[in-house]
């Protein structure tokens, strides 16, 4: 990484008030760096802190300690590189796909433009729905809602997209198939990716680097670089390094238990 | 704030596992006819045996009336005056029912949006509702005068509850993720409830509408019982207190009608305006 850091964590801190007064730590003492255009997967157990790091970034929380910076700018409030999808796709049941992958340039500035509707005609081409643009949302399967939520999230072409479990709602096949068409939207469209999952083999496959998260209260407990070969397809599956790391994560995760 | 809600939003109306049962292979048609007419053939059934019964047990008539008493006493009052009665209660339950939507709506978004507002109204609210609206009346009546103001207070009163709460849990009921992305995107808060919440809350707040229009009947034939000239409401009183019972089963149907149609058009209304908040099935 020759390239000034995108996001970098620095010594970040996160506490809660929790209902009854007291206080969780739900990250502690977090740093790291993540370059332009780099696919990082942060991978943990559940509670582990994951979507509280993505708030962090989205500027929705603000750490109680350390700072957490986007192009060496701290974070004081959202900002516009960013695009985010959630686990759920969470569309809007009374607009159509078109309307749907357009809603962030209506809800930000109340109307929209002519030249987005037709950015969006080619999101929803690059997401392969380019024939589902007058469809009601109802009539897409989770893994199609998904692909709009995507198209959604680039519309406002951000450099940064965070991505919380995107795929672990979805059944088995169709979740293999959505980390594939992400690999190929990511490599048509280079964004920096933070990818939050709490599958191995769907961190090895997608991701640069995979920052290993150990739980409560959640820190780095390592941070792995992918040596499996791009572009990336069904073969990398079998490359003898996809399952030396996915193992040696297996490893590190089960490794707390004997602690 | 817990609420509880009357509601349930479209995607909780799951149906029963439907259960075949292998019949002979009889005329497929008649099932699917009788299916479609039940309803209808079990109201004319039940006319049929009311008529049957009076006649049968030689019910007098002014305790209990059959049908056809009550078709014809109705047909003592010349029409221009049973419209005239049923229009001074369809507006007041209209009035009503408008100021309680006027009212409820920027009052559940109120709620929605501020603990603060929540903690300190919804306890006024909840004892405002919690007042017999039979009880209160009377009182409400002797401060405002006879005139359509209190009967008009009167339905609102009994109309405006269900639509708070429910209009409320709606606004609650956003997924989190939307207000996430709200946020993120840096959009008003006027947008995040005109763009994200109330929309999402549409199945709830027509749940609420539907409840009010017969609250609203209600109200205003209440209204009626304890000071009017005119009205369904006023006409039950009337013509049971010289024993005229036909006429006021037959004020009955009328009210019965009156309700049924309200209820039936914000049905339509939400077909038309929201298709998309209504199961499947129901569009
Ligand atoms: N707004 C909040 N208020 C209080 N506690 C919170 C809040 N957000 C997260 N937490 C707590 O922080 C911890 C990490 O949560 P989260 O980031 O959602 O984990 P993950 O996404 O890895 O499952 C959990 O223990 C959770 O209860
Ligand atoms: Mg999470």
């Amino acid at each position: 990484m020759t390239d000034d850091p995108v996001i970098s964590f620095r010594n970040v801190v996160q506490d809660f008030k929790r209902d009854d007064g007291g206080i969780v730590r739900a990250l502690d003492n977090l740093t790291f760096d993540i370059g332009r255009h780099e696919f990082v997967a942060v991978l943990g157990p559940s509670g582990c802190g994951k979507s509280t790091l993505l708030r962090l970034l989205a500027g929705l929380v603000f750490p109680t300690a350390g700072s957490v910076e986007i192009f060496g700018l701290k974070v004081t409030e959202p900002r516009d590189e960013i695009g985010i999808v959630f686990q759920k796709p969470t569309l809007l049941p009374w607009f159509n796909v078109l309307d749907n992958v357009t809603f962030p340039m209506r809800h930000k500035y109340g109307r929209v433009t002519q030249t987005e509707k037709d950015r969006a005609r080619e999101l929803l081409d690059l997401v392969e729905l380019g024939q589902f643009t007058g469809a009601g949302i109802d009539q897409l399967s989770g893994g199609m809602q998904q692909r709009v939520a995507i198209a959604r999230a680039l519309l406002l072409d951000p450099d940064i997209l965070l991505m919380d479990e995107p795929f672990s709602a979805l059944d088995a096949l169709t979740r293999e198939e959505m980390s594939f068409e992400l690999l190929r939207i990511w490599t048509e469209k280079p964004k920096t990716v933070l990818f939050i999952t709490h599958s191995i083999p769907e961190a090895v496959l997608l991701a640069d680097r995979i920052i290993v998260m150990s739980p409560r209260p959640g820190a780095v407990r390592e941070i792995l670089d992918v040596r499996v070969p791009r572009p990336r397809s069904l073969a990398s599956l079998s490359d003898p390094n996809f399952n030396d790391l996915a193992n040696h994560i297996r490893a590190s995760l089960f490794s707390r238990r004997a602690a | 704030m817990t609420l509880q809600t009357t509601s349930a939003p479209a995607s909780s109306a799951a149906a029963p596992p439907e259960v075949t049962i292998p019949a002979k292979p009889a005329p497929a048609r008649l099932p699917a006819l009788l299916n479609r007419f039940a309803p209808l053939l079990a109201f004319v059934g039940l006319l049929i045996l009311w008529e049957g019964g009076c006649r049968l047990f030689k019910v007098p008539a002014f305790l209990l009336p059959p049908p056809s008493a009550i078709i014809s006493g109705a047909q003592e009052i010349a029409w221009p005056l049973w419209l005239g009665h049923a229009w001074a209660t369809i507006r007041v339950a209209l009035m009503g029912y408008i100021v309680a939507v006027i009212v409820s709506i920027p009052l559940a978004i109120a709620l929605s949006s501020s603990k603060l507002l929540s903690r300190t109204l919804y306890p006024i609210i909840v004892v405002v509702h919690s007042m017999p609206i039979v009880a209160v009346a009377p009182i409400i009546v002797v401060t405002l005068g006879a005139s359509d103001l209190p009967r008009v207070v009167i339905t609102f009163l009994i109309t405006f509850f269900p639509i708070v709460v429910t209009t409320t849990a709606g606004l609650l009921a956003t997924p989190e993720e939307l207000v996430e992305l709200s946020r993120s995107l840096r959009a008003s808060r006027f947008r995040e409830i005109v763009h994200i919440r109330l929309p999402f809350a549409l199945p709830y707040i027509f749940s609420a509408l539907k409840i009010a229009t017969t609250l609203s009947v209600v109200g205003a034939v209440v209204a009626e019982f304890v000071a009017a000239e005119k009205g369904l409401g006023y006409m039950i009183m009337f013509s049971t207190s010289f024993f005229k019972i036909n006429h006021s089963f037959a004020s009955l149907a009328i009210l019965v009608v009156v309700s049924l149609t309200f209820f039936q058009t914000m049905v339509l209304l939400q077909k038309w305006l929201a298709p998309w908040s209504l199961p499947r099935s129901e569009r």
